[in-house]
């Protein structure tokens, strides 16, 4: 089992190398460079920039001392900010990108599993019909267009809650921009769970602790939840990129500091290192919740032990 | 294979929630089309009389103006024309890409699957905005790309249920019949394994188009989509997203659309696959 959660661990590493490498190049393929401004610089002081930065070595070079700082956890000084390291302007905007999406999917797991379960357990009612129709709304309409719509009723109108904004230490702000973010995974998982549980209840052993006069609940909750829930795990890792995917927007239209615009604005400023940068955190953390789940997965499903 | 379609046909007739959502689906597209010839504005026209005006009889404008003054009823319909080509073709070249990596890892199998698996593996470990987002920064933005980026990737899932079916697909008897007569591997995947994916390829792509507008529209969204004066969906709500406090329908009206289509096409999806009786995953 150890030994297993180091294997992929190990397995992980590879992976992450290849992403960044291909990052690197792809970035540097691109037309351009990060000091191409609207007024020309004159070619001297392009050519300073240039070798401060390192950028006039060859390309090999570049990437072996890049992947030499990264070991030493410095991520490089951004091209863009210039009093900023990448290091630096990650370390200000991550808690606020991490706080909104940690929520977002902590709530989009506590509603959507017991909103499944109950949608199940009245399945082909009007309570069920209803949930899964409310389910299928969250599905399609994107966090784009709701986070708006959420600002125009509650912030706007009702004068409950600010529409974009941003304060240490108040969960105000965040409420709206969670909710936007949580309602598609939200929606996903009551529906994943729905199904697989109605798929579950249908099997043997369910039927042997029915005859044994079990009553319901301790049924769901004790012999049908775990099984139904593995569908449910192996969607959390979309579900993380979906989120980090939405936060992008979610942040942008909430006015959030978090890091969501550092990847467009850095892309398009051929800010390389801050680019490589996201893309290290933002894979780093796909790929680390992948490995959680395969923890849950053996939690989940004792077969996965044995093996 | 006829019985099988009417089959599929009358169950998804039974369905009326998935009817509803074809109908109402085919209107929008219908309107995307032919819509603007019957309005009096257009597009692009600017009418500096009536800027940023609401909805309402009382002017040319029924659906409002923009801050330009664009009709924005025109311009919504422009916009999911728009959309609309983009999440058809680039669902195309998913269907494409994914069917033909999926046929042949799954029909080969054995270490070449096994790489083209990882290889799937790895592009999906990525949050695929990236992919997008270089793609444009480095070929630059425009609707030719946006085709060929978002279908780029949106074959992985595809490729993934198609080599699942393809592996099923392989044990089977005609699959050995063929063998045996003597038919060579392309020919087999081409001519015995392609045309028994149908079923779950078509409710796949029915569920994609949606995925795919949804994400053109993000990408135009953050300014990496569609540009100006040119509109997408994507566009127009990012527009309105601005304006929401002074003029809310120039959000409410592309966004009412957007929702509406999105809707649809997954609840239609959800009836295809219903009705065809696929198995997710």
């Amino acid at each position: 089992m150890i030994g297993y959660f180091f294997k992929r661990l190990a397995g992980a590493i590879p992976t992450l190398l290849i992403i960044i490498t291909a990052t690197f190049f792809l970035m540097r393929a691109a037309p351009g460079g990060p000091f191409d401004q609207e007024q020309t610089l004159p070619p001297e002081i392009v050519a300073n920039l240039q070798s401060a930065y390192g950028l006039d070595q060859p390309i090999w070079t570049q990437y072996g001392r890049y992947l030499g700082s990264l070991l030493h956890g410095d991520f490089g000084p951004s091209f863009k900010y210039k009093d900023f390291t990448v290091t630096e302007l990650i370390a200000q905007g991550f808690p606020v990108t991490l706080e909104l999406g940690v929520i977002a999917i902590l709530l989009a797991l506590l509603i959507g599993i017991p909103l499944g379960i109950y949608a199940a357990l009245r399945h082909n009612l009007a309570a069920d019909h209803a949930s899964m129709s409310v389910a299928v709304i969250g599905i399609a309409v994107p966090s784009f267009v709701v986070l708006p719509f959420l600002g125009l009723v509650f912030g706007i109108k009702l004068h409950w809650l600010p529409v974009a904004g941003w304060e240490p230490d108040s969960l105000r702000y965040l409420v709206l921009p969670v909710i936007a973010l949580a309602l598609p995974p939200l929606a996903y998982i009551a529906r994943m769970t729905r199904g697989s549980l109605l798929e579950v209840m249908r099997s043997d052993f369910i039927r042997t602790a029915r005859a044994k006069g079990l009553p319901l609940h301790s049924i769901v909750l004790t012999h049908a939840l775990r099984p139904a829930l593995l569908p449910v795990a192996g969607y959390l890792v979309p579900a993380v990129a979906a989120i980090m995917t939405g936060s992008l927007v979610v942040e942008s239209i909430a006015g959030l500091p978090g890091i969501g615009r550092y990847l467009v604005q850095g892309a398009l400023n051929r800010d390389y290192t801050l680019v490589l940068g996201m893309v290290i955190i933002y894979s780093t953390l796909l790929i680390g919740m992948g490995l959680l789940v395969d923890l849950l997965y053996v939690w989940l499903d004792p077969r996965v032990r044995q093996q | 294979m006829s019985g099988f379609w009417q089959d599929a046909t009358e169950r998804l007739r039974a369905n009326p929630t998935a009817v509803a959502a074809l109908l109402l689906m085919s209107l929008v597209m219908l309107l995307s089309i032919v819509g603007p010839w019957f309005s009096p504005n257009s597009a692009e026209a600017l009418d500096w009389t009536q800027v940023a005006s609401s909805p309402g009889l009382q002017h040319a404008h029924w659906f409002g103006t923009d801050r330009l003054g664009r009709d924005l009823f025109v311009r919504t319909l422009a916009g999911t024309r728009v959309s609309l080509a983009i999440g058809l073709v680039a669902t195309l070249v998913s269907l494409v890409v994914g069917i033909s990596y999926g046929a042949i890892a799954g029909y080969v199998g054995g270490r070449t699957d096994h790489l083209m698996m990882r290889l799937i593996e790895i592009l999906s470990g990525l949050p695929l905005i990236f992919f997008v987002i270089f793609l444009t920064v480095i070929f630059g933005r425009g609707p030719a790309l946006l085709f060929f980026t978002i279908g780029a990737i949106g074959w992985l899932t595809m490729a993934r249920i198609v080599r699942g079916q393809t592996l099923s697909i392989r044990q089977r008897e005609f699959i050995e019949a063929a063998i045996a007569s003597g038919a060579g591997t392309p020919r087999i995947i081409v001519k015995h394994v392609i045309p028994n994916l149908i079923g779950p390829v078509i409710v796949y792509a029915t569920l994609t188009v949606p995925q795919i507008i949804l994400f053109e529209s993000f990408l135009s969204f953050l300014g990496l989509g569609i540009q100006e004066p040119r509109a997408s969906l994507g566009t127009l709500i990012a527009a309105g997203a601005g304006e929401m406090e002074a003029a809310p329908w120039i959000l409410l009206v592309p966004g009412g659309v957007l929702a509406a289509l999105l809707l649809c096409l997954n609840i239609f999806g959800d009836g295809l696959r219903d009705a065809l009786d696929v198995k997710e995953r």
